[in-house]
């Protein structure tokens, strides 16, 4: 663990530049780590970090694409669209969550 | 008189009456367990069916004779779960109250859910090996193979035996040398996973295996739909993979009862405390074995251990008194890697899978995350096992919680 001035506020960040406390995370701190890979947020993807964030709250771990699908309501595709090539990943980096664990 | 009620008679619903009926007095606990069939499936055994190692008889036993006097049986699906009402509605219209409930209906293959995987072509060009009937045609199916191009696609995770996918391609590599046309036939790991396998030690030295063998490994494949009629998978990032056949891991899902009881996640599997198995939402409820929604494998090694747990501390629970022991998330795994070879992976909840060796007084110690003969007769061995020792609930020579004796800890 260690820590990053992102949007001018200290945060804690794991190895992969995770955020690791779900308390530190603002919205103005969501809009820089989407810019920091290249994604320019729109309602759409509000929509699905709000659920990330909400869900994680419930359930304290990350929602998989298939519960923000069912769960959430937005279909795999269009998160697919939102958040190109690595959505699980792209969108847990931008709501402040745990990488999405694989199951084993 | 007491009612405990089991929904579902395979590995962990079995081991649980085993375990609790010497337990729980039969003057005070009336035991009683549904299933929907008679037959009791030595599931792990599938994966040898495909290469003529196993038969249906090496695998299927009757469900009866693995229960113990004393313990109701009723062969029946379920309909739903009223928890509130505490009873069960059973498909052949009878309504079984309890005080607790266990669910233990697992996890199954559902190539329903996946858009053109499950049409005129399964069981022609596409086979899975999750299933008997799935395991039996896929035997017929690479006997029948000449050439061309092979696809092993897991369609999403949690799956049940996350490592079996692995194993088939490893025991297909070596099932097509033997046969002499190796180089005749193209493999392809299609996996959703970022690698081999999840954590990072075992999805190393696993990808080096599938390197060694010549087998393309397509990573991060997030599958939408299955073009059947030409022969692709195609992904959500617009991958295409092209097959001759194509054996096929379906999405895992629980029981539809579990859903329809309100009692389920996204994939019907049913949340609970990952220490204890209580259910989060009900008091009187608990799910073992594949049913439940626990961040570890999906495995019988998982269930045998978890019940372990389980049956002391329902025993407390019942009492009132707080559950005192608590499950690690243990799972040990042979993983085939064909030739009469295969590895073993110990692992839990904070412990990913290391290498080193597993203690096991006479039989042992068995390499971890390294391929011997040995591991293969363990693997081979555990069938009796399993029908003996593990259903019967009788205790194996292995510690229910992981211990770290023998492992490297400098790999992690």
């Amino acid at each position: 663990m260690t820590t990053a001035t992102i949007a001018g506020k200290e945060v804690t960040i794991d190895d992969e530049g995770f955020m690791t406390e779900y308390d530190e995370w603002t919205e103005a701190l969501g809009q820089a780590l989407a810019i920091q890979i290249g994604i320019d947020m729109t309602d759409a993807h509000w929509k699905a970090v709000r659920f990330l964030r909400e869900d994680f709250a419930e359930q304290g771990v990350t929602p998989t694409l298939r519960r923000v699908s069912t769960i959430g309501g937005i279909p795999t595709k269009e998160l697919f669209a939102l958040f190109p090539k690595k959505p699980a990943k792209k969108m847990a980096y931008i709501s402040g969550l745990p990488k999405p664990v694989g199951c084993v | 008189m007491k009612r405990l009620l089991i929904l579902g008679a395979g590995t962990a619903g079995t081991m649980a009456a085993n375990k609790l009926r010497p337990i729980l007095k039969q003057t005070e606990w009336d035991i009683t367990i549904v299933d929907q069939a008679t037959e009791h499936h030595y599931q792990p055994g599938y994966l040898f069916i495909p290469f003529g190692t196993y038969t249906a008889a090496d695998v299927v036993k009757k469900t009866e004779s693995f229960l113990p006097s004393g313990v109701d049986f009723i062969t029946s699906g379920i309909d739903r779960v009223d928890p509130d009402a505490q009873v069960v509605h059973l498909s052949n219209g009878e309504i079984q109250a309890y005080d607790y409930l266990i669910i233990a209906t697992g996890t199954h293959p559902r190539p329903d859910q996946t858009p053109g995987l499950d049409g005129p072509e399964y069981g022609q060009s596409i086979h899975d090996f999750y299933t008997l009937e799935g395991a039996t045609r896929l035997h017929e199916a690479l006997a029948g193979f000449t050439g061309g191009r092979i696809a092993v696609n897991i369609v999403e995770m949690p799956i049940k035996c996350p490592v079996a996918p692995l194993e088939f391609t490893f025991l297909a590599d070596a099932y097509f040398e033997k046969r002499g046309i190796r180089d005749k036939v193209d493999m392809v790991y299609v996996t959703p996973l970022p690698a081999a396998f999840t954590k990072p030690v075992a999805a190393k030295s696993l990808g080096g295996m599938l390197d060694e063998r010549d087998i393309e490994l397509e990573s991060d494949f997030m599958l939408e739909r299955v073009d059947a009629e030409n022969h692709r998978l195609v992904s959500y990032d617009e991958r295409e993979i092209p097959y001759d056949l194509l054996v096929t891991v379906p999405l895992n899902m629980g029981a539809d009862y579990v859903a329809l009881s309100g009692l389920g996640d996204e994939l019907n599997h049913v949340p609970v405390d990952k220490h204890t198995f209580l259910s989060k939402k009900y008091d009187t409820i608990f799910a073992l074995g594949d049913a439940a929604a626990l961040p570890t494998s999906k495995a019988g090694s998982v269930a045998h251990f978890a019940v372990d747990v389980f049956t002391d501390n329902f025993v407390e629970y019942i009492n009132g008194r707080p559950m005192e022991r608590s499950f690690d998330g243990h799972a040990n795994c042979f993983i085939e890697s064909g030739h009469g070879k295969a590895m073993l992976i110990d692992f839990n909840y904070d412990t990913q899978p290391l290498s080193g060796e597993y203690p096991i007084p006479v039989i042992g110690p068995f390499g971890l995350l390294k391929e011997s003969r040995r591991n293969h007769w363990g693997k081979l061995v555990f069938k009796w096992t399993y029908w003996h020792m593990l259903l019967p609930g009788r205790r194996l020579p292995v510690p229910t919680a992981m211990s770290m004796a023998g492992k490297h800890r400098e790999d992690s």
